[in-house]
């Protein structure tokens, strides 16, 4: 997967490098941002109030 | 070539799980630190804009005899409810330490990120009932992290618009069921029962991680003083602390 990924991102080595980094930061900032968000209430840890 | 077909896949699959392996542990983070480090922001605003807030409207001058607080804005209502995810008060508790913790109109998830959550129905801090407010153990700031730590005759602070509430913890903190209404009240146990006594309660998920009961805290009101009079003994006192 990675290895085809890395074969098809343009440029020499060191922009290949500069993508996938940016990338990847992008992809950390969308889950921390948004989905990590949206996933939780979903989790069985935090309920805090007594409620039926 | 199916070999090499073959070591592609499997190759492909490991690649896979590993990527599952490293959201994993980014979630664990989120978490752990991230919600924390958000959450003592917000709290940080929502008690700066609080202060700010009622240093620029002084409370209405309470009437000459009266024992009922007055002051309280939108929440001064008999019912209590107020405009949902405003901060009315801060809350103190000296034996978890200096943290000021603001309280919130309502207790759902989002709110709880920024402060711990009033219960809409329960009762206003110093009035007659019970003034029950939900908060997080882990995560989102952890406001009610060692609440265990707790013991019966700890002091708990509410500070409002116009008064300064002291509470003191009647019993060591107890577990209940999280369909448990029974303790938020206005007689913690004895639902639809006329009240009579000022109380707090304070709800929070144990054990840590997994919410499958609540810890209760309960106080009872022992003294009041205006904001003017300044900060009240418990806090100045110095008390026993845990951490």
């Amino acid at each position: 997967m990675y290895a085809f990924l890395w074969r098809h991102l343009p440029g020499p080595v060191y922009a290949k490098v500069l993508i996938a980094l940016v990338a990847a930061a992008l992809i950390v900032v969308l889950l921390f941002g948004w989905i990590f968000p949206w996933i939780e209430p979903l989790m069985p840890f935090s309920g805090n109030t007594v409620s039926q | 070539m199916w070999a090499e077909r073959a070591r592609t896949a499997i190759r492909s699959v490991g690649e896979i799980l590993i990527t599952l392996g490293v959201v994993l542990f980014l979630f664990c983070a989120y978490q752990l630190f991230y919600t924390n480090v958000i959450a003592d922001e917000a709290m940080r605003s929502e008690v700066s804009d609080l202060h700010k807030l009622w240093a620029a409207q002084p409370p209405t001058p309470r009437s000459a005899g009266s024992t009922t607080p007055v002051g309280l804005g939108p929440f001064d209502t008999a019912d209590s409810r107020g405009t949902s995810g405003a901060a009315f008060a801060i809350l103190h508790i000296p034996r978890l330490g200096d943290k000021s913790i603001p309280v919130l109109q309502g207790t759902s998830l989002d709110l709880l990120g920024r402060g711990v959550g009033h219960y809409k129905d329960s009762a206003l801090p110093g009035r007659v009932g019970n003034f029950a407010v939900a908060g997080h153990r882990k995560t989102h700031g952890e406001p009610f992290r060692y609440l265990d730590e707790m013991r019966a005759g700890d002091l708990i602070v509410v500070e409002t618009a116009d008064t300064w509430y002291t509470y003191r913890e009647d019993r060591d903190p107890f577990i209940v069921d999280p369909t448990d209404l029974a303790v938020v009240a206005p007689v913690p146990d004895h639902p639809g029962e006329t009240p009579s006594q000022k109380l707090i309660t304070l709800t929070t998920c144990n054990p840590w991680w997994a919410s499958t009961q609540r810890m209760i805290v309960n106080g009872t009101l022992i003294a009041q003083q205006p904001r003017s009079a300044g900060e009240p003994p418990a806090l100045t006192v110095n008390t026993p602390k845990f951490q």
